[in-house]
């Protein structure tokens, strides 16, 4: 059975995290371990809440250093959430913050007008369809190779990850007409904005493809 | 046009899945886990249980509940009844719960909203209220599960509370819940008029038509049902095709 790690640093949902992948027939382990999330395999970085929070948490348990450690080491690396945001290099929430310099880009709070000029709810919370970037024609060899255009995620977030490199955003939404990025990835790094554990059928075929990566 | 969210609701006293009218005279309907797991197949975009009893009691049994359903159900799930603390919070969220729903508390200690909101971010926070009608376009803020008057406004109360941290609303019509006579569209529209968080209408469903005058009339985000699947009137199969012939987007969906 696949193995895989979930780091526990004090935030986010773990549990779901944990059924979910077990759901799909993986062998998980929550640990704030080194040496454990080191030795799996696969690695996700889970995560809810404010971005700094995140990064605080991480840093004063060391565990950033294992992150980009386990990234270095070619294990694969699935962030969700917060999780992913923390990849990139920092967040503009509250007050500019340093992240984990993994995936190059920053993280910017989901406008709040639609590309029409009217104003929309944040948190963007709900279902949203899943879209092709500008540049893919499929998502053959991705995260998403089970995925069609069009099937629906569960998100709630009120800031997105944007990566410098377009070619390193898989996978967006529309809100409001605008383009917020729904799967980033690079080499062996992976990182979602939706909640796949919590995404239904949909979701579980995401995590499904992550085991067998 | 966002997704509008099709929610099962659960209410819950002791071990079982139960249903009253007006909040009252509670009927055991049967296992909850058997029921979530059935909307989450018919395609529930999430799930509310609510404890209806823990107010009056003092005390929250939901913790083992919500466990057992996270461990073959992979949808968001709201937790509200008897919530009086961060800690009361952080255990349902630990149990697999990702938002929890506070009334009763949040009335008596309106910084509760706050401390949640702060601790889990406010997308975690709904602010669960109980309405029942005063007069024309005015209602009173009850809690215990529907039992006592708190005196507040309505209006009054929401706008505090969202003010004060809270990312969604549950709004349960007092008089029209468990009677089958259709959504209160003046109280959701009164809700949907104030805030800008998004609201869950809930209380009255009692034909898959009706969510439509709650969201075209009433602008709800979410439409929370109880009795209409519990009693298997309608699968939440039925209710999506009728939102799509009245042009209302909901999410596609295909157990597979």
């Amino acid at each position: 059975m696949p193995e895989v790690a979930v780091i526990d640093y004090g935030l986010g949902n773990l549990l779901s995290v944990r059924r979910g992948l077990e759901h799909c027939g993986a062998t998980v382990t929550v640990t704030s371990d080194p040496d454990t999330i080191l030795s799996a395999p696969r690695v996700v970085l889970p995560g809810v809440g404010a971005f700094a929070h995140g990064m605080a948490e991480l840093r004063s348990q060391g565990l950033d250093i294992i992150v980009r450690k386990v990234v270095a080491q070619g294990s694969i690396l699935l962030g969700i959430c917060l999780g992913m945001q923390m990849l990139l290099d920092r967040s503009v929430e509250f007050s500019n913050t340093e992240g984990l310099g993994i995936i190059p880009g920053s993280v910017v709070p989901v406008p709040s007008t639609t590309t029409n000029g009217f104003s929309q709810k944040i948190p963007h919370i709900g279902w949203n369809n899943l879209v092709l970037p500008p540049g893919f024609e499929n998502w053959e060899e991705t995260l998403l190779q089970d995925v069609k255009p069009g099937e629906a995620l569960y998100f709630v977030h009120s800031f997105m990850a944007v990566p410098k490199n377009p070619k390193h955003c898989i996978a967006n939404c529309l809100y409001g007409g605008v383009s917020v990025p729904a799967i980033i990835g690079r080499n062996n790094i992976y990182g979602c904005q939706f909640h796949p554990e919590k995404s239904g059928v949909v979701g579980l075929k995401i995590l499904r493809r992550f085991l067998s990566l | 046009m966002r997704k509008i969210r099709l929610i099962a609701r659960l209410d819950i006293k002791g071990p079982n899945l139960i249903k009253g009218v007006h909040l009252e005279g509670l009927r055991v309907i049967g296992l909850p886990n058997e029921h979530a797991l059935r909307y989450y197949q018919q395609g529930a975009d999430e799930l509310i249980y609510m404890d209806c009893v823990a107010s009056l009691y003092g005390r929250n049994s939901l913790g083992d509940i919500i466990q057992n359903t996270a461990k073959d159900v992979f949808i968001p799930i709201t937790v509200g009844g008897g919530i009086r603390s961060v800690k009361d919070a952080t255990n349902l969220l630990r149990c697999g719960a990702d938002k929890v729903a506070v009334n009763t508390a949040a009335v008596a200690n309106p910084q509760l909203i706050s401390d949640i909101s702060q601790r889990f971010g406010s997308q975690c926070m709904v602010l669960s209220i109980e309405a029942k009608q005063t007069g024309p376009n005015k209602w009173e803020v009850y809690t215990d599960n529907g039992r006592e008057p708190s005196g507040l406004d309505l209006i009054d109360w929401i706008k505090k509370g969202v003010g004060l941290g809270a990312g969604e609303i549950l709004l349960t019509s007092v008089d029209r819940e468990g009677t089958r006579k259709g959504f209160d569209i003046p109280l959701v529209q009164a809700v949907t008029q104030e805030v800008s968080v998004p609201v869950i209408a809930s209380g009255g469903m009692g034909k898959p038509e009706d969510m439509i005058d709650a969201v075209l009339e009433g602008k709800a985000d979410a439409i929370a049902m109880a009795d209409i699947l519990h009693y298997d009137r309608a699968t939440l199969g039925d209710i999506r095709s009728a939102a799509i012939t009245a042009g209302i987007e909901v999410r596609d969906f295909e157990y597979a």
